[in-house]
C-alpha cells in the first residue's frame, strides 16, 4: 500500500533557541520622533544587561522557514480524513474564512457606537435568530466561548429559573453515556451529580431514570445521539418525566450535526441545550480555540440569559440590551467569539434548510458506511443502529496481544489521523469513529483499505503493529513516564 | 490470584478486614483494564464516608475512574507512596498498591461484599457479557 500523505520535506526542525545565534536581525525601526537618550536614565544600572546568552536573532525568512516547517508536522483536516469520534472534525469551508477577513468586521470594535455598528449587530441577531428556529427554541445566547462553557451556562440559567421558583435542588442526572465535560459542568454550579447506567441498548434505562427522580433533582443532562452515536429513542417520555419532577431537560448538543435539519430538539421537550459551533456549524476547530458555545433555551429561561443582548429599538435600530434584571449577568467579554459566530452564520446561509439536512444525512450515511464495511474485522459491543459515528473495541484483535492503541498509532504509518480511542469509558477498549458529512466515498474506501490492512496485520504481524508508528518523524512516546514524571520546561543546550 | 483473605465488591475493589479496620485498593482485573496508573487522587484522612461514595480517583493512560468506598467509615490512613509511585498499584495491587484505611463504622456492611470465588465468578460473567 502506497503511503496516503506524507510531507514533503522532513527536517528535524531545532527550536528557535537552539538556532546559531547571531547579529541577523532584519527588523528596520523607523526614524525616531521623540528626543533620544540613554538608557540609564530611565532604568536602574543594575535593571541592564548588553546581551542575553542563547537569545535568538534570526532574519525573516528563516523565522518564516521555521514556522511553515513546524506546521509541515501537523495532520489536519486540509490534508485528509480526521476521524475523531466525539469531536467532529468536519471541513471548514473557505468562503467563512473570506467573509469573516472582511475588513469592516475585522476592524470593528466592541466598544463602538451603535450606531456604527449595526451591521455586526445585524449579525448577532440573524444568527440568534437561525438558531433559535434550527433548534426550535425560545431564546439563545451567543456568549459562551467553548461547548463546556455553555454547559456552565446551560445550568446557571437552570439554578437561576429554580431558585426563583423556590428552591435551586441539589442533584443532576447523568447518564453514564454522557460526554465527560457534563459531570464537571454540574459540579462547578454546585450541584452534586449522580450517574444512571445505560440499558442494553446503550439508552437511558426509564425504570432507572424513575428510581432517582426525586425533588432534588435539578436537572437530566443527557447527550444525543449519545457516546455511541445511538438517539435515545424514549426521549419524549424522559422528557415528559423529567417535567413532571419539576426538574429541567438538558440536552448537550455537541452531538446536533447527527439531526440537525431532520428534528428540532425544542419539539422532544428539550429544556436548554448548547451547540458547538466548532462542529456542528464549521467553525475552525481544535489547538485549544477559539470556539463558541451558544445557549438555546425555552421560554421559562429566557429573562436569565446573560446580557447584553441584541434588541430593536422602535425605529428599527439595533442596540445592546442591559437592562435585563433577572439575567445572571455577562459570561464572556463583550460578546463572545465575534469571528467564529460570523462564520457559522456563514455557513447556515450557504446550506440553506435543505442543506443542513442533507449534513446531517451525509453524517449518518458516512459513519454507517463505515460501520457496514468495518464490522467484519472489528468487534461491536452494541448492534444497535447509531446515527453520525460508530464505537468499535479492540475485542477481535486483544488475543493475538494487539490494542486498541496499537491500531491507533499504526494509522499514524499510513497516513491517517486516528479515532478517538478509550472513550466513551461504556465501551472498554473503545476505537470511536466519526468521518463526518465531508468526506467523499474515495476517501472513506481508502480509510476502509487501510483498517482492514491493520486488522489482516493484527492477524498475521502483530508486532508491525505493537512497534507502530516507525514511518513517522516519532516512534511512539513513553505516555506512561509523560504523565507520570513531566517537563513541562525547555531545560535548553545553550549557555544558561 | 484472589485471595479468600479478602472481600471484593463489583466495582472491583477489594478490603482486608483487622480489628474493625479495612485496608482498601482496586483488584488486579481493575488495574489491568486501567492499563499503566500515572496519578492516585487519595482521600482525605479525616474524610467519613458512606459505602458508594467517591473515595478517590485513579488516571491512567487511558482514563481517570473513580474509586468508591467499599464500606462506610472514616478514612483514617491514605497510602501516600502513591503519590510518588503510583505505579505501585499495576506492580501490587493487592499489596502494596493499598489505596486507604477506614475505620468500620457498619460491620454489616460486610455481608453484602463478594467472597473470592464469588468475584471470580462476577470477573466470568462479566467477560460473557
Amino acid at each position: 500500500m502506497t503511503q496516503r500523505v506524507r510531507n514533503t520535506i522532513s527536517i528535524d526542525e531545532k527550536l528557535l533557541f537552539e538556532q546559531a545565534p547571531g547579529n541577523r536581525s532584519s527588523c528596520d525601526f523607523p526614524p525616531l520622533d521623540v528626543p533620544s537618550g540613554e538608557m540609564t536614565d530611565y532604568l536602574p544600572a543594575a535593571l541592564l544587561r548588553d546581551d542575553i546568552p542563547g537569545f535568538p536573532e534570526l532574519n525573516e525568512v528563516e523565522v518564516v522557514r521555521h514556522y511553515t516547517r513546524l506546521s509541515t508536522y501537523n495532520y489536519n483536516v486540509d490534508l485528509g480524513l480526521y476521524p475523531l469520534g466525539s469531536c467532529t472534525m468536519k471541513y471548514n469551508p473557505k468562503i467563512n474564512e473570506k467573509l469573516a477577513r472582511i475588513p469592516a468586521f475585522v476592524q470593528a470594535h466592541p466598544l463602538q457606537l451603535h450606531e456604527n455598528t449595526q451591521g455586526c449587530l445585524k449579525v448577532l441577531q440573524k444568527l440568534a435568530d437561525l438558531l433559535v428556529k434550527i433548534t426550535g427554541m425560545d431564546g439563545v445566547t451567543l456568549q459562551p466561548l467553548a461547548g463546556a462553557h455553555g454547559e456552565l451556562t446551560g445550568m446557571m440559567l437552570i439554578r437561576a429559573a429554580l431558585t426563583a421558583r423556590g428552591n435551586p435542588r441539589r442533584k443532576v442526572l447523568i447518564p453514564d453515556s454522557a460526554h465527560g465535560t457534563n459531570p464537571a459542568s454540574a459540579v462547578l454550579c454546585g450541584y452534586t451529580t449522580v450517574t444512571l447506567k445505560s440499558d442494553a441498548s446503550g439508552c437511558i434505562d426509564l425504570d432507572e431514570l424513575r428510581r432517582h427522580l426525586d425533588p432534588d433533582v435539578a436537572c437530566l443532562m443527557m447527550t444525543v445521539p449519545n457516546t455511541l452515536g445511538v438517539f435515545e429513542k424514549n426521549i419524549q417520555e424522559v422528557a415528559r418525566l423529567v417535567h413532571a419532577n419539576g426538574s429541567f431537560l438538558y440536552m448537550d448538543g455537541a452531538n446536533f450535526n447527527a439531526f440537525i435539519g431532520v428534528a428540532r430538539p425544542g419539539d422532544m421537550g428539550v429544556d436548554v441545550m448548547h451547540l458547538n459551533l466548532h462542529k456542528t456549524f464549521s467553525t475552525p476547530h481544535g489547538g485549544g480555540g477559539p470556539g463558541a458555545g451558544p445557549v438555546v433555551v425555552v421560554k421559562e429561561l429566557v429573562p436569565f440569559l446573560p446580557v447584553p443582548v441584541v434588541a430593536t429599538r422602535p425605529d428599527g435600530n439595533l442596540f445592546l440590551d442591559y437592562n435585563r434584571p433577572q439575567s445572571i449577568g455577562r459570561v464572556a467579554a463583550f460578546y463572545g467569539n465575534f469571528g467564529v459566530l460570523l462564520r457559522a452564520l456563514a455557513y447556515i446561509l450557504r446550506e440553506g434548510s435543505d442543506g443542513l439536512r442533507q449534513v446531517a444525512e451525509n453524517a449518518v450515511l458516512n459513519a454507517n458506511y463505515i460501520r457496514h464495511h468495518l464490522s467484519r474485522d472489528f468487534h461491536l459491543e452494541y448492534q444497535q443502529p447509531t446515527l453520525h459515528e460508530v464505537v468499535f473495541d479492540d475485542k477481535n484483535q486483544a488475543e493475538a496481544g494487539v490494542h486498541t492503541m496499537d491500531m491507533a498509532k499504526r494509522l499514524l504509518d499510513l497516513g491517517f489521523h486516528p479515532p478517538t480511542v478509550y472513550f466513551p469509558l461504556i465501551v472498554p477498549n473503545a476505537i470511536m469513529i466519526e468521518p463526518t458529512e465531508s468526506e467523499s466515498k474515495a476517501e472513506l474506501d481508502a480509510f476502509i483499505d487501510t483498517m482492514r490492512q491493520i486488522a489482516r496485520e493484527a492477524r498475521e504481524a502483530p508486532k508491525l503493529l505493537q512497534d507502530a508508528p516507525q514511518d513517522i518523524r516519532n516512534t511512539r512516546f513513553d505516555e506512561t513516564l509523560a504523565a507520570r514524571k513531566p517537563v513541562l520546561t525547555w531545560k535548553g543546550t545553550g549557555p544558561a | 490470584m484472589y485471595s479468600d483473605d479478602y472481600l471484593y465488591t463489583k466495582e472491583h475493589e477489594w478490603v482486608r478486614v483487622e480489628n474493625g479496620e479495612v485496608t482498601m485498593g482496586i483488584t488486579h482485573h481493575a488495574q489491568e483494564e486501567l492499563g499503566d496508573i500515572v496519578f492516585v487522587e487519595l482521600p482525605e484522612v479525616g474524610k467519613v464516608l458512606a459505602a458508594g461514595d467517591t473515595l478517590g480517583s485513579i488516571e491512567s493512560v487511558k482514563a481517570v475512574s473513580d474509586v468508591y468506598a467499599p464500606v462506610s467509615g472514616e478514612v483514617i490512613v491514605a497510602n501516600d507512596l502513591l503519590t510518588d509511585k503510583p505505579e505501585l498499584i499495576n506492580q501490587e495491587p493487592h499489596g502494596g498498591g493499598w489505596i486507604a484505611k477506614i475505620r468500620l463504622s457498619e460491620k454489616s456492611e460486610l455481608d453484602g461484599l463478594l467472597s473470592a470465588d464469588d468475584y471470580e465468578a462476577y470477573l466470568g460473567e462479566e467477560k460473557k457479557h
